[in-house]
């Protein structure tokens, strides 16, 4: 750590004869808990694309970190940590995608969509995602035994979920899920990731058309009549937050289900016991949101001055990455990290990241997650793995998951 | 009895609904932009712990409390 430190004085382009720093990400976990959070708290690391960060582990340092001004989320800003290749910036290519803004442009989007998603609006859309996650469900049990739980329950629930809010078509579902799928895994080389993404938008774009002539009682309708047509945003804009959306939208709450399923199954006498007691749910989907965080590679940032993180110097223009898992097993927070406990009180967690860029869907996520899992463990009380947990799949993707969960009922 | 003063700041919120989610009762969201509102800036004592609570978890920083 101290060599390193020193290391940095000599500004923000390092080039080393010492010792090559560890390489991230590390290579996945072969379960469904992240792989073991380092020992530094803070450490440089090497990324696939050849640069190099700082890898920020501890859990007040993460949220320190997320929240300050010091720190961009604009991946265009100079020495932005990126984890693969990608094509240069494309100012067409990313309109819209907030995510990847700093305020004002960030503000601006985040604030046209905040009250679309706050908890009061998920409340009235409730019996919506009831309805799904029983039908769901019915089809599940219709498939005959084993079937596969990703398949006929953790994936349509969600996608059918954001199709009707945004408006989307869900008989469209196997083209975007194969799309989306595909963009975000890490095996994809660049230039076919950026064609799966330029096949989303043009969907989408066809799709702003249908709504721009028919608006409907939907998301993209009402932002294509009350933002579009008034020039507020452009088309590529509206392309982009839609595309934003539908993929946040299905991919995250879907890889949540499967790997929850799995772990509760994992663990037989707290699955009994949020079965007996279903007023158990909320804390059990927030302990499954910190002990699966499913944003594995934590989130990249850049310095935007020269700052300081814990007591770690960073000079401007240096890389960092927010390790997200690693924060959330931090042991000065959550005493015995690596056992799954759903009684611990985990709300601190931030496996829905922290800052101005904290999700913007967590109220939707957390409304399905409730919902799927209750149902799923007051209607099939008998569910168990039809296979060796040794044999369970995982999804080697930007969003982590299993492939498939093979069960019976 | 010790006091509990809160102050929040809607410039700074990014209408994560934390707060709503943790004490219903102190915060809500308005209708328009999703930002926190404040129902109850002196909350009596039992909800003192949640309010702290939502205040640490405030992704934004945007709850202010003053204890007394
Ligand atoms: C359990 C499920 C989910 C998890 C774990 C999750 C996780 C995250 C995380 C960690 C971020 C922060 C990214 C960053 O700071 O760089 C984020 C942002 C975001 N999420 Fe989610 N998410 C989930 C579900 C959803 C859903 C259902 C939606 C649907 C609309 C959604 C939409 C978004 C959007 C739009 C952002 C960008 C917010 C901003 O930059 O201001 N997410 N999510
Ligand atoms: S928790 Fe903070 S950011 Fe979230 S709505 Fe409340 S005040 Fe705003």
């Amino acid at each position: 750590m101290m060599r390193h430190s020193k290391m940095l004085q000599g500004g923000p382009t390092l080039t080393t004869t010492e010792a090559t720093p560890k390489s991230f990400p590390p290579p996945p976990p072969a379960g469904p808990r992240p792989n073991p959070a380092p020992e530094a708290a803070i450490e440089r690391v090497l990324l696939p694309t050849g640069t190099q960060a700082w890898l920020v582990t501890r859990h007040d340092d993460v949220r320190q970190l997320l929240r300050s001004p010091d720190f961009s989320a604009d991946f265009t800003a100079p020495g932005f940590p990126v984890l693969r290749r990608v094509p240069p910036p494309d100012p067409k290519r990313s309109a819209g995608l907030f995510i990847r803004m700093d305020a004002p442009d960030h503000t601006f989007f985040r604030r046209m969509l905040t009250s679309e998603f706050m908890i009061k609006n998920m409340r009235t859309l409730e019996p919506l995602i009831r309805q799904t996650v029983v039908g769901a469900l019915d089809s599940l049990t219709a498939a005959g035994q084993p079937a596969d739980l990703v398949e006929h329950f953790a994936l349509p629930v969600p996608s059918m979920v954001i199709c009707h809010l945004l408006g989307v078509p869900y008989a469209d579902h196997a083209f975007f899920q194969n799309r989306s799928r595909t963009l975000l895994a890490w095996s994809t080389p660049p230039e076919e990731a950026q064609a799966a993404a330029d096949d989303l938008r043009a969907y989408l774009e066809r799709l702003i058309d249908v709504k721009v002539a028919e608006p409907g009682d939907d998301l993209v309708s009402r932002l294509a009549t009350e933002r579009l047509a008034t020039g507020e945003i452009t088309r590529d804009e509206l392309v982009g937050l839609s595309l934003l959306l539908l993929i946040a939208g299905h991919e995250t709450t879907a890889n949540m289900i499967g790997l929850s399923a799995l772990v509760l199954l994992q663990h037989p006498e707290q699955l009994r016991e949020l079965r007996d007691d279903p007023a158990l749910i909320d804390d059990t989907v927030e302990e499954l949101l910190r002990y699966l965080t499913i944003v594995r590679q934590g989130l990249p940032r850049v310095a935007v001055r020269d700052t300081v993180v814990g007591d770690h110097e960073i000079k401007a223009g240096e890389g960092v990455i927010a390790l997200l898992s690693a924060a959330n097993f931090d042991a000065e927070v959550f005493a015995a990290a690596e056992e799954f406990d759903l009684h611990r009180g985990s709300h601190s967690h931030v496996a829905f990241g922290f800052g101005v860029h904290q999700c913007l869907g967590q109220p939707l996520a957390r409304s399905e997650l409730r919902i799927a899992l209750a149902e799923l463990t007051q209607r099939l009380p008998d569910l168990a793995l039809a296979v060796d947990p040794s044999e369970v799949e995982y999804r080697d993707a930007v969003i982590y998951g299993v492939r498939r969960l093979p069960v019976t009922w | 009895m010790s006091a509990l003063r809160i102050a929040v700041d809607r410039d700074a919120c990014c209408g994560s609904g934390n707060c709503v989610m943790t004490v219903p009762q102190v915060f809500d969201q308005d209708e328009e932009l999703g930002l926190v509102v404040l129902l109850d800036p002196e909350p009596p004592a039992e909800r003192h712990a949640a309010v702290r609570q939502a205040a640490h978890i405030c992704p934004a920083g945007a709850i202010d409390l003053t204890e007394s």
